[in-house]
């Protein structure tokens, strides 16, 4: 329980310090949104406009940056984290809560689906080390080289352009409003079949090298030699006693690398113009949507933490030596 | 990320077996890494886009932005990477380009190693109550997703040029290298030899420099590697999605450029496919720098991958751990050679 306890403060500082981060890096870099704006409509915004727009950043008021980060945090609170330019004047929550849902399915199972299939695929190379099965490697490694949005790019060339079965964007038929219709979740799942692929082909690389790795390391440690010796079946060594020790720093890894990998898929999204929250970045970025760039920046580490929690919880739940040494 | 020396397969024991090797054969330790297959494959060909890096601009065929009438050429004897669609050279602008990416990789690198080296070893080696703090830190840095906040900084900056983007990584990523670093400090700092230099009398800063850090040096390259390719791909993606500056250079603008002309809808292959096949390129050298490195600290990776090898030439598999098996002449499967023999009598 002491383990835990240490843990949930650690995930509650870091939050605290995602959040006051997003705070500052507006107040400490150079720019002023207001300023960006008045360049982007250049010169048509009227003086009462650019007035109104000080106002409606709270940049005109003449009060300290502690009373600031008060009402910051209370506007948090209150789930208002301000109001949208893009989709003015939609406040920027509910952007995101309709974004969301569909990041968190598509980034969700095709996260742990590539974790899956790469660790397996690890176990196997692993325990084959020196056969046919090396030569792979290097075309993981490749794969792992790749970055996201190129094998996306990649994958639409050639899947929906050259030979058209998915659909090179979007996140369900035109013609279809969202519901939990049988017509328009086929809808979603064929549109988000693409991605998905893309994202469990690219990271799926790097769990297979990790993993296989540590099979290597683990499997000449002498209980798998004993458990050879004892005639167990070989499934049984392979699974039982090498994987298994292995797949723990591999799992651990998971909860690290999950930060990179969601930032891979809010590309991924980009390229496929997905209507998760990547998209909603990607439009902020070029509209220079500062409340919902910092916005969806809040949301997405937010959501990175609690699955690392998560993580974190299932590798203690897994191996008792980290519990003891809290 | 993908290519990170575990903390967990660095055994004390080889840090050890390596030390001698570094403080007593230092020469031969490093022609080590160059007997490495997979390291020799990686160096060349990072080599050659250092070389191009260099050289870039005084060999690039055609000026990288000048507008010409021919658009969407495929490729050809005069444009060996045909043309983009405003009839600019694919193959200038990615020669040109290889500098920007290299520059920002190799900036961002140094910066971040130096970072995790200062942050990882001094709280490794002072302990207590500000190895507390600094871990809290790098943690908190490794734990928040890098490229959102990389994102969200740059997008902030008025003009992100090449050194401010290197910047901005180097900043959101150095936690991993120290986190790597602080684990292997603390098992060096109790061993003799640092005991001995305390109790010589040595002062803290060349302990740190001379006894601890020669023993860091493989991880230290590894981590900077690590952070190559991670500023490498974070610089190239945030170039395509167009955050940075879209009037230099680099394999990501070239990509934005394919993207936001629609080079996917009209086929136009040579746009987009060898942008990435040179970032994969330089991504697959670095990371088979650091599997030499890995194999170098860590002899059983090196072990199996060599004997194993060796041992099928004598027509033996190497199965479980160093245990060969030995393939007689009746080609059994080997799977079955141990069970047959002692359970199943028929």
């Amino acid at each position: 329980m002491k383990f835990l306890g240490r843990r949930i403060a650690f995930y509650v500082f870091t939050a605290w310090a995602a959040v006051t981060l997003n705070f500052f890096i507006p107040r400490l870099l150079p720019g002023d949104p207001v300023q960006s704006l008045i360049n982007k409509y250049q010169g048509r915004l009227s003086t009462d406009s650019i007035k109104s727009l000080y106002v409606l950043f709270g940049l005109d008021k003449q009060t300290t940056v502690w009373q600031d980060y008060l009402t910051y945090w209370g506007n948090l609170f209150h789930g208002d984290f301000g109001i949208s330019f893009t989709f003015f004047p939609t406040p920027v929550a509910e952007v995101v809560a309709q974004s969301l849902p569909w990041t968190l399915m598509l980034v969700g199972i095709s996260t742990v689906l590539g974790f899956i299939l790469g660790t397996l695929a690890g176990v196997g190379l692993g325990w084959r080390r020196g056969t046919w099965a090396d030569g792979l490697l290097p075309v993981a490694n490749f794969f792992s080289a790749i970055p996201y949005f190129w094998l996306g790019l990649i994958a639409i060339a050639v899947f929906a352009v050259a030979i058209p079965v998915f659909p090179a964007s979007g996140g369900y038929d035109g013609g279809l409003t969202p519901s939990f219709s049988l017509e328009f979740i086929g809808s979603a799942i064929y549109h988000a079949a693409l991605p998905a692929i893309t994202i469990v082909l690219s990271s799926v690389a790097g769990w297979i090298l990790g993993m296989r790795n540590m099979m290597v390391t683990v499997s000449s440690e002498d209980y798998v030699t004993v458990a050879q010796a004892k005639g167990l079946p070989e499934r049984r060594v392979m699974f039982g006693y090498a994987a298994r020790n292995a797949i723990l720093p591999s799992l651990s890894g998971f909860a690290l690398s999950l930060g990179f990998i969601v930032g891979g898929t809010l590309v991924t999204e980009m390229v496929f113009s997905y209507p998760g929250i990547g998209f909603v970045l990607f439009q902020a970025i070029g509209s220079k949507d500062y409340p919902l760039m910092q916005g969806v920046f809040l949301i997405i580490t937010l959501s990175v933490l609690v699955a690392n929690m998560v993580a974190d919880f299932a590798y203690a739940f897994l191996d008792p030596r980290t519990r003891q040494e809290a | 990320m993908s290519i990170q020396v575990d903390p967990v397969s660095i055994d004390p024991a080889l840090v050890i077996d390596s030390d001698v090797q570094l403080t007593k054969k230092h020469r031969r330790a490093t022609l080590g890494i160059m007997r490495n297959r997979k390291a020799v494959v990686g160096l060349i060909i990072l080599g050659f886009f250092v070389v191009l890096a260099i050289i870039g601009p005084w060999i690039a065929p055609y000026d990288p932005s000048k507008v010409t009438p021919d658009s969407l050429l495929p490729p050809s004897p005069e444009h060996w990477l045909g043309t983009t669609g405003t009839g600019q050279d694919v193959l200038s602008q990615l020669i040109v380009g290889t500098q920007g990416v290299m520059v920002v990789g190799l900036v961002a690198g140094i910066l971040a190693t130096a970072i995790s080296i200062v942050i990882g070893v001094v709280s490794g080696f002072i302990g207590g109550i500000g190895d507390e703090v600094l871990s809290l830190i790098s943690n908190v840095f490794l734990v928040i997703p890098a490229l959102p906040l990389i994102i969200i900084i740059s997008g902030l900056l008025p003009s992100a040029g090449g050194l401010t983007i290197a910047l901005v990584i180097a900043v959101t990523g150095w936690a991993w290298g120290s986190r790597v670093l602080r684990a292997q400090t603390l098992s060096l700092r109790k061993r003799d030899f640092v005991e001995a230099a305390r109790a010589n009398g040595e002062p803290l800063w060349r302990i740190v420099f001379f006894e601890i850090m020669p023993n860091l040096t493989a991880i230290i390259a590894s981590g900077f590697i690590g952070t190559v390719i991670f500023a490498v791909l974070s610089e190239v993606t945030l170039a395509f999605i167009g955050v940075t500056s879209i009037s230099t250079w680099n394999w990501g603008t070239v990509l934005f450029w394919a993207q936001s002309s629609q080079a996917l809808v009209q086929g136009a292959w040579w746009w987009f496919v060898p942008a990435g096949l040179c970032i994969a390129a330089v991504g697959t050298s670095l990371t088979l720098i650091n599997f030499g490195i890995d194999e170098f600290v860590n002899p059983r990776l090196r072990n199996t991958a060599a004997s194993a090898g060796i041992l099928r030439k004598k027509k033996i598999r190497a199965r479980i751990g160093f245990t060969p098996i030995y393939r007689g002449e009746t080609a059994t499967p080997v799977r079955r050679a141990a069970t047959v023999t002692r359970k199943d009598p028929a």
